[in-house]
C-alpha cells in the first residue's frame, strides 16, 4: 500500500526530527572558567546591552537564561551544588530576599560595592545588593486633582476618595512591598484598615497592571493611583503631555516606598570573583547610569544620575527602612490583603 | 434502541476478555501503558509527595479568605467556559458539515484559526479594546455622554467569553470530523424516520457524535483548568492562580501542592464525568456513501453567513488586526535577527512535540484497544491528566526530580569530569510537553480509532497481521484524520506554551512564546505584539494545512 509507507515516513520523519532535536541538546558544555551565567528575571532587553558591552570591555562571555524569578529559585535549589549559574539577577526585594533566605546565594565581599550601594538598598549580610531604584508612589489626574489633596498612600484610605482609586492586582509583589511597608510603619492592624479603606474607594476591580490604572484615569474612570515611576515614565516618553502626574507620597512621613531590582553570586557559583567583579562594574559609573535608564528606573548608586526624563519628576525622600524587610513580612502582607479583599 | 434503528450503519462491539498482567503477554500491554504515562506520573507523584509539607495556619487562612472563592469562581469558569464554547463548536461544526451556504468553504477552515491565538493575547487584546478606557467605551461615552455605563469585559461574563473564543475551535474540529463522516447520513436517517431537521439533529446526530463531542469538550474543560495566563490578564482568581499566590508570593510549596493535588481531584471527576457522558455505548460505524450537503437559501443561507462569519470576526479578525497594528507601531524597535532564531526554535520544538506526542497518542489508543483491566486503564486516563494541570506545576515536577537525579549521577563521575544536567535538555522538554499535550495528542486517535470495528482486526489477526503491522498497516492509514488532527492541535499548542518552555529549554532554546515573555512581564504588551503576529501567523501554516486535508477526505 503506497499511502502506508509513506505515512510510515511520514511518522519515521517525525521520529528522527524528535530524536535529533533531543540529542542535540544532551551534548554538555563545559563551562570556561572565565565565564559567568547569569540567572535572570529582569528582561532580556534590559540587559543584553550592558552584557554585550562588558564582554566588549573584558573578553568575559556572559550567558544567561531569563524566567520568572520564583522558577529561577526553585530552579536554583533543585539543581544545588551544579547549578551554572553564578549571579541571580531579579527584581523586588522580596525576591531577593527570598533566594537569601532559601541560601541560594553567598555573602559578597567587596568594598567596591558597600561602597556605591546604599545601605537600605542591600542586604543586611550583603548576599544581595539592588542595582536600580523603582519608587512605587501615587499618580494622579492632573485635570481632576489638585496635588494638595494628596498626601500620603494611607490617606487613599479616606472618604472622599471613593469611587475615585484605581490599583493594580494585590497579586503583584510590588503591592505586596508596599503592604509590607505600611504593616513596618503603621503595625499590621491599622495597615489592615487602610487596605481595607483602599479596598472602599476602588472605582473599579483592581487591574492586571500599572499601565491599565493609569489609562483609566485618563479616561475618567477614577482619579488616583498607586504605580511604580518607570510605568509613568514608559507613558511620559510616548505622549509628553499625557494629563497624569507623579506625586511622592509620604514626604513629611517615612518617604516614598521604594523598591530595587537586584543581583547576588549564588552559594555554589563556579565563578564568584569573576561574579562580583560584574557587580561592581554594573554598580558605577555608565554601566550604572545605563541599567537604570534602560527602564526609566534610579540608579541604585547615588552618585550616578538618573535619565533627564526621570530627573525632571523631581528630588524625592525615599523610605529608607532595608528593602529587605519587604520580603520578610511578604507572606503577612499577602494574607492581610486576602483578609481585607484586595485580591 | 438507537443502535437497533441504526442497525444499518452501527454495530455494537462484542464483549471480549479483558487484558491483564496476568494473561498471555499482557505485562507488555500494561508495560507500555505505564511507560507512556510515565512523564505524567513522575510530577503527579511529585505534587502529592509535596502536599504533606503544607503549613497548617496557612492552610487555615487559605480554607477561610482563597479557596471559596477561587472554588466558586473556577466552577463558574469551566461550567461557563464548556457550555458556550461547547454549544458554539458544535453549532458551527453541524453548519459546516452539513449545509452549503455563501462562504461556507472559507468559513470552514477560518473557523479554526482563533486556535492560534495564545489565551493571554487575546484576553489582553478584548480588554484593550473593551475596557472602560478602551476605544470603543470612549466612542460609546463620546456619543451618549459620560454618564454613560455599560457592563465591564472584566467580569466572569468577560472572561467566559474571551476563554470560550479561543477554546472552541477544539470542539468544532473535533465535531466536524464526526459530523462530516456520519452527520449527513444520520440526518438523512433521522429525515427518513420523518423527523425535522432540528430534531434529526438533536435526536439522531448529536446523540451519535456524542463520544467525539465529549472528548473536544474535555479538553476544553482540562484546558480552562490549567489557565494561568487568560485569567491573570482579567485579575479572575482560581485555582491555578491560588497555586500561584500559594508558590511564589507566600513561598509555600506545600500549600501549593495540596491546592495542586486538589485540582488533579477535579481533573480526575472531569474525566469520569466525560466517561460519565459518553455512556457505555461504544459506537463504530460502517463507511458508506455520504448523502450530499443540504444548500441552504434565502434567509436561512444569511443567516447562516452572518452567524459564523461573526464568530470568525469577533474571535480572529479583531484580536489579529489589533496586534498587526501594534506590530507594525513597534516593529522598528522590535524587530532584530534573534527573531528568525526564535521562530525556527519555536518551528522545531512545535514538530518535534506534535511528532512525539501524537506517537504516544496513537499508541495509547493501540493499548486501550485491548480491553485492558481496571488498573491498565486507570493508567491510560492518567497518562492525559497533565492537561489540566498549570505549566508550572508540571515544569518543577519534571525539573526537580531530574535535576536530583542529574546530581547524584555527576557525583559518581570522577572529580572534575563535568555536570550532568539532564534537567534542561531537549529530552526533558519534550517530555515535560508529553506530560502536558498528551491529551491532545491522544483524544483525535482515540475518537478515530473507537470507530474502526473490532471484526477488522479479527478480520485481520485471521490473516496472520498483528502487532506492529497491524498498527501500520491495518490502522493507521484509517486513522489518518485523527492522526493529522492530533499532530496539529499539539503543534499550535507547544507553539503557544510558556512556563515549561521557560523552565526545561537548553541555552540558546529561546522561542517566540519565550520572547513575549520577556516583553509582556513587565507590561509591555504592544511590543510583545511582534513577536505575537509571528507566533499565530506560524502557528496558521499546520491549521491551513490540516483544514485543507479535512476537507478533501470529508468530501471523498
Amino acid at each position: 500500500m503506497p499511502e502506508t509507507s509513506k505515512l510510515s515516513s511520514v511518522i519515521a520523519f517525525f521520529l528522527i526530527l524528535a530524536s535529533i532535536v533531543t540529542l542535540s541538546g544532551c551534548g554538555q558544555q563545559q563551562d570556561d572558567s572565565n565565564s559567568i551565567t547569569v540567572y535572570s528575571a529582569r528582561q532580556e532587553h534590559l540587559i543584553k546591552p550592558l552584557f554585550d558591552r562588558y564582554t566588549e570591555e573584558t573578553g568575559v562571555a556572559i550567558r544567561y537564561i531569563t524566567d520568572s524569578a520564583g522558577a529561577l529559585l526553585q530552579r536554583l535549589g533543585a539543581e544545588a551544588q551544579n547549578t551554572p549559574a553564578d549571579i541571580l539577577l531579579t527584581v523586588d526585594a522580596g525576591n531577593l530576599w527570598q533566594a537569601a533566605q532559601q541560601d541560594a546565594l553567598q555573602p559578597i565581599n567587596s568594598p567596591t560595592l558597600e561602597e556605591h550601594i546604599p545601605k537600605y538598598l542591600r542586604d543586611p549580610d550583603n548576599q544581595w545588593f539592588g542595582l536600580s531604584v523603582r519608587a512605587r508612589t501615587i499618580v494622579y489626574s492632573t485635570d481632576r486633582v489638585k496635588r494638595a489633596e494628596l498626601s500620603t498612600y494611607a490617606a487613599l484610605a479616606e472618604p472622599q476618595w471613593r469611587n475615585r482609586l484605581c490599583l493594580r492586582t494585590a497579586k503583584k509583589v510590588y503591592n505586596q512591598s508596599l503592604v509590607a511597608m505600611l504593616i513596618v510603619a503603621h503595625g499590621e492592624e491599622q495597615a489592615e484598615k487602610i487596605v481595607k479603606g483602599w479596598v472602599n474607594n476602588l472605582a473599579a476591580p483592581p487591574f492586571a497592571d500599572d499601565v491599565a490604572v493609569m489609562n483609566a484615569i485618563v479616561a475618567g474612570q477614577c482619579d488616583v493611583g498607586i504605580v511604580n515611576s518607570y510605568y509613568f515614565g514608559r507613558l511620559q516618553k510616548d505622549d509628553p503631555e499625557i494629563p497624569l502626574a507623579l506625586f511622592w507620597a509620604n514626604q513629611t512621613q517615612d518617604g516614598v516606598h521604594v523598591n530595587v531590582s537586584g543581583a547576588g553570586v549564588t552559594r555554589h557559583s563556579n565563578n564568584p570573583e569573576g561574579a562580583t567583579k560584574l557587580l561592581e562594574w554594573l554598580s558605577a559609573g555608565e554601566a550604572q547610569g545605563l541599567f537604570a535608564a534602560l527602564d526609566l528606573e534610579y540608579p541604585a548608586n547615588p552618585k550616578v544620575k538618573a535619565a533627564p526624563l526621570v530627573r525632571a519628576w523631581g528630588e524625592y525622600r525615599p523610605n529608607v527602612i532595608n528593602v529587605a524587610k519587604a520580603g520578610e513580612l511578604q507572606a503577612t502582607a499577602v494574607k492581610l490583603m486576602d483578609r481585607a479583599g484586595y485580591h | 434502541m438507537l443502535s437497533g434503528r441504526l442497525g444499518a450503519t452501527l454495530l455494537r462491539i462484542t464483549p471480549r476478555r479483558r487484558v491483564s498482567i496476568f494473561s498471555k503477554g499482557g505485562w507488555r500491554w500494561l508495560g507500555l501503558v505505564c511507560l507512556i504515562a510515565l512523564p505524567t506520573l513522575v510530577p503527579i507523584i511529585a505534587v502529592f509527595g509535596g502536599a504533606f509539607n503544607a503549613d497548617p495556619e496557612l492552610l487555615q487562612h487559605l480554607q477561610q479568605y482563597v479557596l471559596p472563592r477561587v472554588a466558586l469562581n473556577t466552577f463558574l469558569l469551566v461550567v461557563g467556559v464548556t457550555v458556550l464554547a461547547g454549544s458554539l463548536g458544535t453549532a458551527l461544526a453541524w453548519l459546516i458539515a452539513v449545509y452549503d451556504f455563501p462562504g461556507r468553504r472559507y468559513l470552514s477552515w477560518a473557523l479554526l484559526l482563533p486556535m492560534a491565538v495564545p489565551g493571554y493575547v487575546m484576553a489582553f487584546v478584548f480588554i484593550g479594546l473593551f475596557e472602560f478606557a478602551g476605544p470603543a467605551q470612549t466612542l460609546l461615552r463620546e456619543i451618549f455622554g459620560s454618564s454613560l455605563r455599560v457592563p465591564s469585559i472584566r467580569s466572569t461574563g468577560g472572561v467566559i467569553l474571551v476563554m470560550s473564543l479561543t477554546l472552541y475551535p477544539y470542539v468544532y474540529l473535533i465535531a466536524r470530523n464526526a459530523f462530516l463522516t456520519q452527520g449527513r447520513q444520520a440526518l438523512e436517517v433521522g429525515l427518513s424516520l420523518g423527523l425535522s431537521r432540528r430534531r434529526a439533529f438533536l435526536r439522531v446526530a448529536l446523540p451519535l457524535a456524542r463520544p467525539w463531542i465529549a472528548g473536544g469538550v474535555l479538553l476544553v474543560a482540562m484546558e480552562t483548568l490549567a489557565d494561568f495566563g487568560t485569567v491573570a490578564a482579567f485579575n479572575y482568581d482560581t485555582f491555578t492562580t491560588a497555586i500561584y499566590q500559594a508558590w511564589f508570593s507566600l513561598f509555600s510549596i506545600g500549600s501549593a501542592m495540596q491546592l495542586a493535588s486538589l485540582l488533579i481531584i477535579l481533573a480526575l471527576l472531569l474525566l469520569l464525568t466525560e466517561q460519565a457522558l459518553r455512556g457505555r455505548a461504544r459506537y463504530t460505524s460502517k463507511a458508506s456513501t455520504t448523502p450530499p450537503r443540504i444548500r441552504l437559501r434565502g434567509a436561512h443561507a444569511l443567516m447562516a453567513s452572518i452567524g459564523a462569519s461573526s464568530v470568525f470576526a469577533l474571535a480572529f479578525v479583531l484580536p489579529f488586526t489589533q496586534l498587526l497594528i501594534w506590530a507594525v507601531q513597534s516593529i522598528s524597535i522590535e524587530l532584530n535577527v534573534s527573531y528568525i532564531q526564535a521562530t525556527l526554535n519555536s518551528l522545531m520544538l512545535a514538530a518535534g512535540a506534535a511528532g512525539l506526542i501524537t506517537a504516544m497518542g496513537l499508541l495509547l489508543s493501540y493499548t486501550r484497544r485491548r480491553r485492558l483491566d481496571l488498573a491498565g486503564r486507570a493508567m491510560a486516563r492518567l497518562a492525559t491528566i497533565g492537561y489540566a494541570l498549570p505549566g508550572p506545576v508540571l515544569a518543577i515536577g519534571i525539573f526537580v526530580p531530574l535535576a536530583s537525579l542529574s546530581n547524584t549521577l555527576t557525583a559518581w563521575l570522577p572529580q572534575g569530569s563535568g555536570v550532568i544536567t539532564l534537567q534542561t535538555t531537549l529530552l526533558t522538554l519534550m517530555l515535560a510537553y508529553a506530560a502536558r499535550f498528551l491529551a491532545v495528542g491522544h483524544t483525535p486517535v482515540q475518537a478515530n480509532m473507537q470507530r474502526l470495528t473490532p471484526t477488522l482486526d479479527d478480520a485481520a489477526t485471521g490473516m496472520g497481521v498483528t502487532g506492529w503491522r497491524l498498527l501500520t498497516r491495518l490502522h493507521l492509514p484509517l486513522l489518518r484524520g485523527g492522526l493529522f488532527t492530533a499532530a496539529t492541535l499539539v503543534f499550535v499548542d507547544v507553539m503557544k506554551e510558556m512556563p515549561i518552555t521557560l523552565m526545561t529549554r537548553p541555552y540558546g532554546w529561546d522561542t517566540l512564546a519565550v520572547q513575549i515573555f520577556e516583553l509582556t512581564a513587565e507590561g509591555q504588551w504592544q511590543r510583545a505584539a511582534l513577536p505575537g503576529v509571528v507566533l499565530v501567523a506560524a502557528g496558521l501554516v499546520p491549521v491551513i494545512l490540516l483544514t485543507r486535508r479535512g476537507e478533501k477526505s470529508g468530501a471523498a
